[in-house]
């Protein structure tokens, strides 16, 4: 199992660590079974995402790919960024080793649930749909529909 | 060999050992069950590496046979044993929750196959106890197999005592000494043990060999089969190389036990105690005696292992964990969960473990370096001000 020299990058040097001071939007998510847990807070301007820090608990898998998200995410409309999978963060890092996809979830999963919180503090319907990873009785292995980079 | 804090996993073999193997890749290449000159060389060098491992853990040459390692040796302490004792299933047999995978997996594939299996957990203080075996004890109790010292958290058993339990119920007994030898004594008469396992990689030798004492008369189905080497115990061309190797790196080991283990138990206490004194939310897994020199068992609250162990790589030290994250599957180390620790705290599990080359300088390098990364790993998380910040609740 080895990590990319892009994972090992955003593991060691992580992008826009830390927390939006009084943020539009919060997205708290954990992996009940590992243990991993993250926080995302967004700043949102005309529905693009202006600003954002993430802070992670977790593994070099978990670190990087919230660091990675939030690289994606930044500038973006906040309807495409609902919209970013683990596949494009594991891709974006030049992959993530098979069993290291269950950590992923949590990075995307975040932002989501920051860009609904958002939405909802507006008055406004929430766009990310279900979010697995608050589910306490979630198996992120059960739905695998990204092809595994095995290493 | 600096900053090489995972002898447990493996050693690098000592250049004394490679010296000694050098002759039989090249001159001595005869095939040990050959007739001619070159091939008698070979099997004398084979006996002779025999007679001297046998000889250091107070056996006879003729109850010890070569295996591929500790793996192996585990393997074929069940499943041979059983081919012969209950052949047709319906064995029970015992083991601690905290053995390697080289037993849990096999004794798990028995259960599946008729036999009956009974998982004792070790106490949180780390040891297995006679005790507790004695009560799991049944008619057709056929063996039990209780590791000597564990390879994750460093306690050492008592597994005389265990012996005497396991033969009082007419049982076969089994140990798992691959982490025991070179670092403490191991003497089968004084365990009294029927089966022992070892592994050359743990004690400075090759990777790939190993053995397991069979006591005499102990009835044995070969696990590997095929041209009958090894008195008809364990087929296939024997590993000449890898077997003089073996016996010198024992020989190294031994000769220097007794201080060694201080110099290496001095060095651990330093690691648990600096840790532990500089770093607020740390402790020893377990730190109850008997137990290894040295292996340093830490649980680092509010940080992942493998986020502790990739940081501390990027500054070359080379460490392990036990943490989900790091083990492929979502599972903590089920030896930290069989001794307690519950799973949000066996996320933060470090083991450090030392061997012949480390020096007290490496070790105060290392928890310079560990201090501010967990510190940092800390800040970066959601949760650790919640959990144990000033108004925290663990
Ligand atoms: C306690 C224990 N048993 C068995 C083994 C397996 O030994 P080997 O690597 O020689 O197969 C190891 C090492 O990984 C071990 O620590
Ligand atoms: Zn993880």
């Amino acid at each position: 199992m080895l990590y990319s020299d892009k994972v090992m990058d955003h593991f060691t040097n992580p992008r826009n660590v830390g927390i939006l001071e009084d943020p539009d939007g919060v997205g708290e998510v954990g992996n009940p079974t590992c243990g991993d847990m993250m926080k995302i807070t967004i700043d949102v301007a005309d529905d693009k995402i202006s600003d954002i820090k993430f802070q992670t608990l977790g593994c070099g898998a978990a670190i990087a790919t919230s660091s990675m998200v939030t690289e994606m995410a930044k500038g973006m409309d906040i309807h495409d960024a609902v919209q970013i999978s683990k596949k494009q963060v594991a891709d974006e890092l030049d992959g993530l080793p098979a069993p290291k996809m269950h950590c992923s979830v949590l990075a995307t999963d975040g932002l989501k649930v920051a860009i609904d919180d958002y939405l909802v503090k507006q008055g406004r319907e929430p766009i990310a749909g279900e979010i697995k990873s608050s589910d306490p009785t979630f198996d992120p292995h059960e739905d695998e529909d990204i092809e595994l980079d095995d290493e | 060999m600096t900053k090489y804090f995972d002898y447990a996993a493996t050693t690098p073999t000592d250049p004394r050992v490679v010296e000694e193997m050098l002759p039989y890749f090249t001159e001595h290449f005869g095939n040990p069950n050959s007739l001619y000159t070159i091939g008698r060389d070979a099997y004398k060098a084979l006996e002779d590496a025999r007679e001297r491992i046998a000889a250091l853990i107070g056996a006879r040459p003729e109850e010890l046979i070569f295996t591929s390692g500790g793996t192996e040796s585990d393997n074929a302490a069940f499943i041979s044993t059983l081919n012969r004792y209950a052949p047709d299933g319906g064995a029970h047999i015992i083991t601690s929750a905290y053995e390697h995978h080289a037993i849990l997996e096999v004794v798990e594939w028995l259960a599946k196959h008729d036999h009956e299996l009974t998982i004792v957990k070790p106490r949180a203080d780390g040891h297995v106890y006679a005790d507790d075996i004695a009560k799991e004890m049944r008619p057709n109790t056929k063996v039990v197999s209780i590791i000597m010292a564990n390879n994750e958290i460093g306690s050492i058993n008592d597994i005389a005592a265990i012996s005497h339990v396991a033969h009082e119920g007419g049982a076969l007994l089994h140990t798992d000494a691959v982490q025991a030898l070179g670092k403490i004594k191991v003497d089968v008469g004084e365990l009294g043990v029927d089966m022992l396992s070892l592994s050359a990689h743990k004690i400075y030798g090759p990777r790939g060999i190993g053995a397991l004492y069979l006591r005499r008369g102990t009835r044995f189905d070969p696990l590997i089969k095929g041209g009958g080497q090894e008195s008809r115990r364990r087929s296939g061309t024997q590993n000449v190389v890898g077997a003089v190797g073996f016996a010198k790196a024992l020989e190294i080991a031994l000769d220097d036990l007794d201080a060694e283990a201080i110099r290496l138990s001095r060095m651990r206490d330093y690691l648990i105690d600096e840790v532990t004194s500089r770093l607020e939310n740390t402790l020893a897994t377990v730190e109850s005696d008997p137990r290894l020199p040295n292996i340093a068992p830490l649980l680092i609250k509010g940080v992942e292992g493998e986020a502790m162990l990739l940081q501390l790589d990027n500054l070359g030290f080379s460490v392990s964990t036990g943490s989900a994250c790091s083990s492929g599957s979502l599972e903590a180390s089920h030896v930290l969960l069989s001794v307690g620790v519950p799973q949000e705290i066996a996320h933060g599990s470090l083991r450090l473990s030392l061997g012949r080359w480390s020096t007290q300088e490496d070790c105060e390098a290392l928890v310079d370096a560990l201090v501010p990364i967990v510190e940092r790993l800390r800040a970066m998380s959601p949760v650790y001000e919640k959990m144990f910040g000033s108004e925290g609740y663990m």
